[in-house]
């Protein structure tokens, strides 16, 4: 069993199309929803962690591109910028994911991109502006 | 046998002064004793990072030709409003003052992008920073308008006076009710979801000297990069709350009103920040070195985040309606651990003073110490300790009519 995060961009004109269900029917995947947002008449986005056997994750992969889905890591849309950090731990204590943890020797935040499922609240939380996700 | 601050200056100026952080103390006070570590020891240095909102910066911008009153008319820096009842080329700016267009929490919770702490980054950064001024127009100064860029290096002077900096200990913020909050102590997850923090423990400037016996007014500072100094309390100083058999107060207790020249900081050690919700604000860095006069000066930079105790308190009710309740106490190793227990839950905890630089902090004012680069004061004046009977009154309210 293999598993992979991802971000997946429908264009426009793939939003009202069930693509989602073909991964589950057609490739065995178990499919787990972390986030979407559509925007009507733009595009939607998706976060999702896929689990299933190897060969058949990257099938489902290439028939998502081949229908014209965007397909990224996750980890590409999450920016933590170490200059603007200032290291006060504030984004630890809302972080459910186990993505930004402390060095509790250094004091220092420790994040773990993979870990990552873009929930924003240490966005919400930084006074410093020191994390960016774009979804 | 006690040293006087004249001895341990003689011995910085040589090279030779023995200096230590707060944090370094500890594990040498436990393996030479109280006794040996105070004959060894010359200073030990604090450190504290963290949003502190009373800051803010007078300037002089120098004189236009025409001249211009910027005293009573309306200046702005990056559109951010600044106190000008002073005189013609003075004005003031806050950490926490917002441009007139900023929504603030009209769509709530306001994002407060841009504020009074940015300006004194960018300004410490190095930046140009649009100054705009409305007068009214005198005979002696005619000028009306003024628009311009203004850097810190062209102004005659810009002073960092902060009015209250370096809390001596402070509250642990939680969230009972159902629903997220958003506060000065940090976004609040509903049902004890997170719990906030805001000290360097046992390395903050306060809790090293908790009856202020070596930091009074005339203390010199590390502040935000540069040199400055104590020079007042700060307000809301309250130092005859609860203490404990250390002197180490329970509660947010004593604060510092500081002083020093922004031109000599630098932008990693002030920093502008923005709290969702809430508002803008300055993160302050400040270090404070202790003359280690005696066995009990030198005892009391030994404390430890174990020893420390702070209230932990319920900010969707208890804060904002003034009551007095308090949930339950915590140690500074506890909270710096990452979780809490509270009501049979575990809590996670998240601070907003940056131990990390509190270190860094100490460590810089240790090195510019042993370097012979920082000469310690002698204060003028001590601050009000737990005897003075100084405490903070709330306002009673007395309706007009």
């Amino acid at each position: 069993m293999a598993k992979r995060k991802l971000l997946l961009t429908f264009p426009n004109n793939l939003i009202d199309q069930p693509i989602t269900y073909h991964l589950v029917k057609d490739y065995d995947l178990e499919l787990n929803i972390l986030r979407a947002r559509v925007t009507p008449k733009e595009e939607g986005r998706l976060i999702v962690e896929l689990k299933g056997k190897k060969e058949k994750l990257k099938l489902g992969e290439e028939f998502l591109k081949g229908l014209g889905v965007k397909v990224e890591p996750l980890a590409l849309d999450v920016a933590f910028f170490e200059d603007r950090c200032t290291q006060c731990t504030a984004c630890s204590g809302v972080c459910r994911s186990g993505a930004i943890t402390v060095d509790r020797k250094k004091m220092k935040i420790v994040f773990e991109k993979d870990k990552c499922i873009a929930c924003e609240l240490c966005v919400t939380m930084c006074p410093f502006r020191a994390v960016e996700i774009t979804f | 046998m006690p040293k006087t601050i004249q001895e341990i200056n003689e011995k910085i100026k040589k090279g030779e002064a023995v200096v230590l952080t707060a944090e370094e103390i500890i594990d040498f006070v436990a393996e030479e004793g109280v006794k040996k570590a105070a004959q060894k020891v010359d200073v030990v240095t604090t450190g504290t990072f963290g949003p502190m909102c009373s800051s803010g910066a007078f300037f002089n911008v120098g004189h236009t030709r025409p001249r211009i009153k910027l005293g009573g008319g309306k200046v702005h820096l990056n559109d951010v409003p600044a106190y000008a009842g002073l005189a013609a080329a003075d004005f003031y700016l806050g950490a926490t003052a917002l441009p007139e267009e900023d929504p603030r929490n009209s769509v709530f919770p306001g994002r407060f992008e841009y504020g009074g702490g940015n300006v004194i980054e960018d300004l410490v950064a190095g930046k140009d920073v649009r100054l705009s001024v409305q007068a009214y127009g005198t005979d002696c100064y005619p000028k009306k308008r003024l628009e311009t860029w203004v850097s810190l290096k062209e102004m005659n002077e810009a002073v960092l006076f902060n009015p209250r900096n370096a809390y001596q200990n402070y509250n642990v913020a939680v969230n009972i009710s159902d629903k997220v909050i958003y506060t000065y102590m940090g976004m609040l997850l509903p049902n004890l979801g997170n719990a906030t923090y805001s000290s360097a423990g046992q390395l903050s400037p306060l809790l090293n000297d908790p009856e202020y016996r070596t930091i009074g007014i005339g203390t010199r500072i590390f502040l935000g990069g540069g040199v400055g100094y104590v020079v007042w309390n700060g307000t809301q100083h309250n130092p005859t709350v609860l203490r404990g058999e250390n002197h180490v107060p329970y509660r947010p207790a004593g604060t510092l009103t500081v002083l020093g020249d922004l031109k000599g900081m630098n932008s990693h050690w002030l920093r502008g920040a923005s709290f969702i919700g809430y508002g803008c604000t300055l993160a302050v860095g400040i270090g404070i070195p202790i003359p280690i006069l005696d066995e009990e000066v030198l005892r009391a930079t030994s404390v430890k985040d174990s020893e420390i105790v702070a209230p932990v308190v319920d900010y969707s009710q208890a804060y904002p309606q003034r009551e007095s309740d308090i949930l339950s106490e915590v140690t500074y190793a506890q909270l710096r651990s990452g979780t809490i227990e509270l009501r049979g839950k575990k809590i996670p905890t998240g601070g907003f003073s940056s131990y990390f630089k509190a270190r860094e902090i100490a460590l810089l004012l240790k090195s510019w110490i042993k370097e012979s680069k920082f000469i310690l004061t002698e204060s003028v004046a001590t601050l009000p300790d737990s005897k003075s009977g100084v405490n903070l009154k709330p306002l009673q309210e007395r309706p007009l009519q």
